[in-house]
């Protein structure tokens, strides 16, 4: 395994003020803290080359997570191994084969153009100048960046200063991409071209893939297996698929009718998600699937039936707006 | 690709040059500000017009044509000291940009001496151009040091900052502890003021202040490399010897503090 962790937990020790006057004097002369549980008990491991999702709502310990798997903040218990090291001892050999992506951070030099910042970022890890031209063509042909490495940082879009950050981050050639948000704020088809690119690296260079994302598209369109952290808990390790059938255990039922029928009709035969004229849209549980879709069948004339599992994106989101989870973690 | 591998040796020369001239660019983005900075060095040169007529320096010793020198002498160190090191390793710290350099192989402060190297470098023309006008205002204060000066001036110069770079690296360590570190710099503005012989030549103190005052770094900072930038006698193996234990002390300190503080780290706005 290229990532390990065992029982991995992080607590913060946070100041606890009342508001007021009353508080703020009280917290001058006696100041109180209290500990934060950002992470707790958490333990997986990933195989190399392997594209994992990271997902849970904000606060849920994901960045977190991220920050001990590359020993910026040092865990409060737990062990984690990533390529062979203790990343908290940020050995050379380690940091050689780890890269982080921060989606709303950057580490290209703003007010110089990109170019200039990969000569650093070569020189750092010991590039010669013609491998780090040799790495810099060919990161920039997947990336399709061209004219714009020779522009300063503060004059390109968004989408463009995402990939040369990429490019940046890459140089090196990482075994293992910790990669925090990385299409954060990118139009739709800028976030296609970084899933694209990072899917072909992967492809290209077998690196290992820890993807946090807000977006479902990233995930869903990168990573087979995701795993789930909810306040500050792992309650899910395990395929994406996987996902739906343990979160919805049901199933929807797309009917188009002959004759138009009202929302009444379908009692006893599952919820109603959505009705328009003679389309029905109806969320029928797992359990109940074959006897419910026969039903149908015998009581309604039906032109078209078609059964799917729901969106990842509604399930995942559903989950977060609850704000809690009700199953055991994983 | 999966394999461990072997980090490949690092030739230092050429991460040097790429260091200093990155920053360089960087730092001429900037020359207006520079430019700025350097005119708001011209402390010893107000100070040179206070004391100039005053005989204060006549009665520690100091003629007028020496009073001169040292205070010229002392804008030229004060220019090629001054260090910022504390202001962006804090803000570094709290907008969350330290995080990307503490993945990379290469300490941060590498980072910043190379930066602060390049500011230099930058500011070289616009201290000559201020000199060259103040000597234009004034051609009496136009004075030419030995070769030996220069050569030992330059060196307790770049020593001097080394040492100031290392004083500021170390109390940049409480940003690990404190958001507001650079308070604990500005608490030092004064002494450094006052003690280094910025704003008066140290023969000029009483003799209690003036040993209290050598028995700290502040004057090796400034009034050392004066002295011997204005060709003054001056006992060149204690100076540097001074600078060489202050500069180990404070690089020590820094380290022991550096390895406690980044346990500490919390990655803030990262």
């Amino acid at each position: 395994m290229i990532i390990e962790a065992e029982l991995l937990s992080k607590t913060y020790r946070v100041a606890d003020k009342q508001p007021g006057m009353a508080g703020t004097l009280r917290h001058f002369v006696r100041r109180r803290h209290r500990d934060v549980p950002a992470v707790s008990g958490v333990s997986f491991a990933i195989a190399p080359g392997e594209m994992v999702g990271f997902l849970g709502p904000n606060g849920a310990g994901k960045t977190t997570t991220l920050k001990m798997l590359t020993g910026l903040i040092h865990p409060t218990a737990g062990t984690v191994r990533v390529v062979g090291h203790d990343p908290k001892r940020r050995q050379a050999a380690f940091l050689h084969q780890i890269t982080l992506v921060m989606g709303q951070k950057q580490q290209l030099i703003w007010d110089l153009p990109p170019l200039d910042s990969f000569r650093v970022n070569a020189a750092v890890y010991g590039l010669t100048p013609p491998e780090a031209r040799r790495r810099i063509s060919e990161l920039a042909d997947m990336l399709e960046l061209g004219e714009e490495l020779t522009r300063p940082v503060r004059k390109l879009s968004l989408g463009q200063r995402m990939k040369a950050e990429l490019l940046a981050a890459l140089l090196h050639r990482p075994a293992v991409l910790f990669l925090d948000e990385p299409t954060l704020g990118l139009d739709v088809n800028a976030q296609a071209r970084v899933r694209d690119f990072l899917a072909d690296y992967n492809r290209r260079t077998g690196a290992t893939v820890l993807l946090t994302s807000h977006y479902m598209g990233d995930i869903t369109a990168l990573c087979e297996r995701v795993l789930l952290i909810h306040q500050g808990r792992l309650f899910y390790d395990g395929r994406l698929e996987g996902l739906s059938e343990r979160l919805a255990p049901y199933r929807l039922v797309r009917l188009e009718l002959t004759v138009p029928q009202p929302a009444a009709a379908f009692t006893g035969h599952g919820e109603v998600e959505s009705l328009q004229g003679n389309q029905v849209c109806l969320r029928v549980p797992a359990a109940q699937l074959t006897g419910s879709v026969a039903q149908l069948l015998e009581r309604f004339a039906v032109v078209d039936l078609e059964v799917s599992d729901p969106p990842i994106e509604q399930i995942i989101g559903g989950l977060f707006e609850r704000g809690r989870v009700d199953d055991s973690p994983a | 690709m999966t394999a461990p591998r072997e980090p490949r040796a690092r030739a230092v020369w050429p991460l040097v040059r790429v260091l200093l001239s990155t920053q360089y660019a960087y730092m001429l983005e900037y020359r207006a500000e520079i430019a700025l900075w350097a005119l708001s060095g011209v402390l010893p040169l107000i100070m040179l017009g206070v004391w100039s007529g005053s005989g204060a320096g006549e009665a520690a010793g100091f003629t007028p044509a020496m009073l001169t020198r040292y205070f010229l002498a002392a804008f030229v160190v004060r220019q090629f000291t001054v260090v910022w090191v504390i202001h962006v390793f804090e803000e570094d710290n709290l907008q969350g940009r330290l995080s990307p350099y503490l993945l990379q192989p290469l300490h941060p402060f590498w980072r910043y001496l190379a930066a602060h190297v390049a500011e230099q470098v930058t500011r070289v023309p616009f201290v000559a151009a201020l000199l060259a006008l103040l000597f234009l205002l004034q051609p009496s204060l136009l004075w030419w040091p030995q070769r030996a000066d220069v050569f030992w001036g330059v060196l307790a110069t770049v020593a001097a900052f080394i040492l100031r770079f290392l004083l500021q690296g170390v109390i940049a360590m409480a940003c690990f502890w404190s958001e507001r570190a650079l308070a604990l710099e500005r608490l030092l503005l004064i002494p450094y003021l006052f003690l280094s012989g910025l704003v008066a030549p140290l023969e000029t103190f009483p003799p209690g202040v003036r040993a209290f005052a050598l028995a700290t770094p502040f004057p090796y900072t400034v009034a050392f490399p004066a002295r011997v930038l204005m060709g003054a006698e001056v006992n060149l193996g204690a100076g540097f010897l001074g600078l060489a234990l202050w500069s180990g002390l404070f690089l020590i300190l820094f380290l022991v503090l550096w390895r406690a503080g980044i346990r500490r780290y919390s990655a803030m706005g990262a």
